[in-house]
């Protein structure tokens, strides 16, 4: 422990001390890590980073609506289904294909542009789409790789009791499912945090542009640094339970379970 | 058998008036193919109200076939299957309402791990049945504290034996109150000294009076508790009688093959 400590202390002094005493530091110190700039962004940059938190908990709820709804219609067997299925099939390689700085573009840019009549919305609306349509089609792969590990002999069990298609998904599947790729699912939810901040390419004041609006007045970089810095604060708790997770998980596979 | 099947629709679990001397379970000229290779040639078997049957046969004999084509995993290619006086092999019955009409016990148990052993029983209560959840759990329980685990109800069942597990399983396929009990291999998986306690519990259903078909290796088993032995080879049934008979004296040349196989 002792030593951990006195590690660590000499280890940051020598990474501090090579930092600053780069011929260019002051200059970086003055331009990124100003004092007064950093105090006069923050009202803006904090605001903008309420509504990236908006925008994150509309879009995590969407999707999760989606993406359970498209890994429970790719579990639909028969040729019957086959349109359905490759449907899902084509959604799912489209959107983790295209990155989603174009999804943004042609969601945000593209469909107000149809003249469908649908009234102004504003560019987080248009951003929360785009979001949701990248982001299920992630995560509706990973839930089903979940349920492709939940063993065949659990759907055996629960239909012969007597429990329809739809039920032994609820009741049986989902919920194994979800706890065999809860890491997973964290991780894809980590990085729609750091995400979201691209909704400010469609024109929506979150805290990247109220940065980028703070810099240009400024003529000083801190602003973005203090956005970073929001965004690692935010991304902090869902990361330790990551890792909180993923080492249960462990533990309990290690403890030699069974079934 | 009469003919009046006015329950297609059966409710699952509703007991209506029913013949009692009319068997639970008719198979009528079952046959059942994969590709090339018949599995089923044939099958007729009844299973009266109460009896207790053990199929018995080498390995790919289509015990195990048999008992899927009942719980209809498995289609049949021709023939009938009858439960309590209704057609279930006709494509008009609802599936899930036969199921659960049928309890069936599995070699590896498949319980379900991240529902508690209360919650595995009461389980088609709730959801097939749609009792109210608290006559769903005091059946649970009931049914536990008969299998002899009324205080392993809030348990998980990676926390229990094997034969505990097995035991469970039981439970709930008896929950939704079968009119026939399946069990396929119920002992296959288990370490010898857990066996014994699974056997023992077979054997008290039968006597409160259960009907049983059930595959089983277990020679001794099938001698001591069920009522009548059916020997399948290649999908026939070769040769069936009382256990005392078809153990000491068969008819068959292959089932006397068979039988050395074990006393050796």
């Amino acid at each position: 422990m002792a030593i951990a400590v006195v590690s660590t202390v000499v280890f940051a002094a020598l990474a501090w001390w090579a930092v600053t005493s780069t011929p260019g530091w002051q200059r970086v110190r003055f331009s990124f890590f100003d004092g007064p700039s950093l105090v006069a962004a923050w009202p803006r940059v904090v605001e903008g980073l309420w509504l990236n938190v908006r925008v994150l908990v509309v879009a995590a709820l969407g999707v999760a609506v989606v993406s359970t709804a498209l890994s429970a219609l790719r579990t639909l067997r028969g040729p019957v289904f086959f349109p359905v299925r490759a449907l899902v099939r084509g959604y799912t390689d489209l959107f983790r294909g295209l990155p989603l700085i174009i999804v943004l573009y042609l969601v945000g840019f593209g469909v107000p542009g149809l003249g469908l009549g649908i009234p102004r919305l504003p560019a987080e609306f248009w951003g929360t789409i785009a979001l949701v349509l990248t982001y299920s089609a992630y995560v509706s792969e990973v839930v089903r790789a979940g349920i492709d590990a939940v063993h065949p002999s659990q759907r055996l069990a629960a239909r012969s009791l007597g429990l329809s298609h739809a039920k032994t998904l609820r009741l049986v599947v989902f919920p194994q499912a979800i706890r065999k790729v809860t890491p997973a699912l964290m991780n894809d939810f980590v990085s729609m945090q750091k995400d979201v901040g691209l909704i400010s390419v469609l024109g929506a004041v979150d805290a990247v542009r109220a940065a980028q609006i703070e810099t240009a007045s400024a003529a000083n970089f801190t602003p973005y640094v203090l956005a970073g810095l929001l965004f690692v604060l935010l991304a902090l708790p869902t990361l330790w339970l990551t890792d909180w997770l993923s080492a249960r998980l462990r533990r309990r596979e290690q403890a030699g379970s069974v079934v | 058998m009469s003919a009046h099947t006015p329950r297609r629709d059966v409710p699952a679990g509703g007991a209506g008036p029913v013949d009692e001397t009319a068997p639970v379970l008719r198979l009528e000229g079952v046959r059942k193919a994969f590709g090339s290779t018949t599995v089923l040639d044939g099958v007729d078997l009844d299973v009266a109200r109460d009896e207790v049957v053990a199929l018995i046969g080498a390995s790919g004999s289509g015990k195990s076939t048999l008992l899927r084509t009942v719980n209809l995993l498995e289609t049949v290619d021709d023939g009938r299957i009858v439960l309590d006086g209704l057609d279930v092999t006709d494509p008009r019955v609802r599936v899930d309402a036969v199921r659960a009409r049928i309890g069936v016990v599995f070699q590896h148990f498949n319980l379900f791990p991240h529902l508690t052993v209360l919650d595995n029983v009461a389980l088609a209560s709730r959801h097939v049945l749609r009792r109210p959840r608290a006559e769903a759990e005091a059946r649970a329980l009931e049914l536990l504290g008969r299998v002899g685990l009324g205080d392993k109800a809030g348990a998980y069942p990676d926390r229990l034996s094997g034969g505990q597990q097995q035991r469970v399983a039981i439970a709930r396929a008896l929950a939704p109150r079968p009119a026939v009990l399946l069990l396929d291999e119920i002992t296959s998986a288990l370490d010898p000294e857990l066996v014994g306690e699974v056997l023992d519990l077979v054997r008290t259903l039968k006597e409160v009076g259960t009907t049983i078909l059930m595959a089983t290796h277990e020679m001794a088993f099938a001698r001591d508790v069920a009522d009548r032995v059916v020997f399948l080879d290649a999908g026939r049934i070769v040769e069936q009688g009382p256990p005392a008979q078809l153990f000491t004296a068969p008819r068959t040349d292959r089932a006397r093959e068979f039988l050395a196989r074990f006393s050796s």
